[in-house]
């Protein structure tokens, strides 16, 4: 053993603590993003990444403190399921307002958004 | 570990406000979906910071259930939001895009007094697809 | 979608059996989602596992696909990275007073249009660089791209090469031999230089 156990457990608290203290600072910079960028898209990127580092950081601490592994299995699920839910949800509600035009098309430069643009090919 | 707890609770509470403000000032049904997904997402944060706070660990199937939650919620949301007319997929014209504005800034103007999403979710939808087939489902 | 063929589920015993990997995977959430590693929990969830399939049945997936632990590990360390840079420079792009974000739709013409491909591409890349993804095409392999700040992200070819990259990571951890060689993707081992993926 490198360390005893009351020194571990020092270090996993610090450790979480870090942990959690980047995780709400993210979680809090989604928040000022989603209310101060000027467009839904822009919005859009505030909500995902931000948001979803924030919580996997914050869970993480979260593990760290409470170290059983039941509770480990149950927040690596929750991990799962926001890496896989929040690219998702952000492309369902991104594609939904460009198709009904909540997207103001204007403040994009470019927008290759266009049926017929053949750039892309090149 | 006490100022840790004050500062992280401090700063996801912030978030969830500003997602509530989000939420309230719209513009549209997405953006009000985006901030209840923000909304949920401080929520299993703060869930999870007093977890950490007192190690307990039987609040951690409410994290499980909040995230699949928020996710359902904002697919639904977009779902109706998105409901397409026939020529689904179709990019739209600029005339139709600019005539859909013109549509909404009625409707904005008309609901400017600032009710609950709730209360204009309805309208919203009513006024994007032309037609009562998506309004339906809020209602009943 | 109306416009692509709508392809036919299996719902035959051999077709259940055929897609053991989806049930190894639900029977594991099961397992995780109560925590315990039992007998009973594997047991109960591999035959919930079961009865998820046969009462809602998905048209198998058609992916010629070979697993690679060192790509793979390599698109996940780089994913990780990313992801933690990716979130820090959105978060402190809200954070910066007076600062409003240019963004722009990009179009790239991905290398592979193969649906799973195409599928861990675009969910990756909502997640990683400076893009979201708008809209996706099956057919062509088109993705269409919002980046929050496109002089942030080096442009329209800045954009473009980083998605490539990011394809070709992927292709390295889970595609068969046969369509790295089609897609022009040097087998894994030997390193291809940026200027020539873009």
């Amino acid at each position: 053993m490198l360390f005893d156990a009351g020194t571990w457990s020092l270090i996993t608290d610090v450790l979480a603590a870090v942990f959690i203290l980047a995780g709400a600072f993210l979680t809090f910079a989604a928040g000022i993003g989603a209310l101060r960028f000027p467009s839904l898209l822009a919005r859009m990127h505030a909500v995902t990444k931000p948001q979803v580092l924030g919580l996997i950081l914050l869970l993480i601490g979260l593990s760290l403190r409470v170290r059983s592994w039941s509770a480990v299995a149950m927040l690596a699920l929750v991990v799962a399921f926001q890496l896989l839910t929040a690219p998702v949800g952000a492309h369902l509600v991104s594609r939904a307002g460009f198709r009904t035009g909540k997207v103001d098309e204007s403040e994009l430069q470019p927008n290759q958004m266009e049926p017929d643009d053949d750039e892309h090919t090149a | 570990m006490v100022v840790v707890v004050i500062v992280a609770v401090t700063l996801v509470v912030t978030a969830a406000v500003l997602a509530l403000i989000r939420i309230e000032k719209g513009p549209s049904m997405l953006d009000r979906a985006l901030g209840l997904d923000l909304l949920t997402a401080s929520l299993v944060g703060a869930i999870a910071i007093e977890a950490a706070w007192v190690r307990r660990t039987e609040t951690i199937p409410i994290l499980v259930a909040l995230s699949l939650v928020g996710f359902v919620g904002s697919v639904a949301l977009s779902r109706f939001a998105a409901r397409e007319p026939e020529g689904e997929g179709r990019v739209r014209s600029p005339e139709e895009v600019a005539a859909q504005a013109r549509a909404s800034d009625v409707m904005r103007t008309e609901h400017g007094h600032g009710g609950t999403a709730a209360a204009e979710a309805p309208d919203e939808q009513d006024e994007q697809d032309g037609g009562r087939t998506s309004g339906r489902g809020w209602r009943s | 979608m109306s416009l692509h063929p709508r392809r036919r589920t299996v719902r035959t015993v051999r077709g259940i059996v055929a897609q053991w990997p989806a049930i190894a995977v639900l029977a594991a959430i099961w397992v995780l989602l109560w925590g315990d590693l039992s007998w009973a929990n594997v047991i109960a969830g591999a035959l919930l596992a079961v009865l998820i399939m046969v009462v809602f049945p998905l048209p198998p997936v058609a992916a010629q696909g070979r697993f690679r632990l060192g790509p793979f590990l390599v698109l996940a360390g780089r994913f990780v990275a990313d992801l933690v840079v990716a979130s820090f420079h959105v978060a402190f792009m809200a954070l910066r007073p007076r600062y409003v974000p240019r963004g722009a739709v990009v179009v790239v013409q991905l290398r592979n249009p193969d649906d799973v491909f195409l599928t861990i591409t675009a969910v990756l890349s909502t997640l990683v660089p400076g893009s979201l993804v708008v809209e996706a095409q099956r057919r062509t392999g088109l993705v269409y791209l919002h980046v929050l700040d496109i002089e942030d992200s080096g442009g329209v070819e800045g954009v473009r090469r980083n998605v490539l990259q990011l394809e070709e990571r992927v292709l390295r951890a889970f595609a068969s031999d046969d369509v790295l060689a089609q897609c022009d993707v040097p087998q894994p081992g030997g390193r291809t230089s940026n200027e020539e993926v873009a």
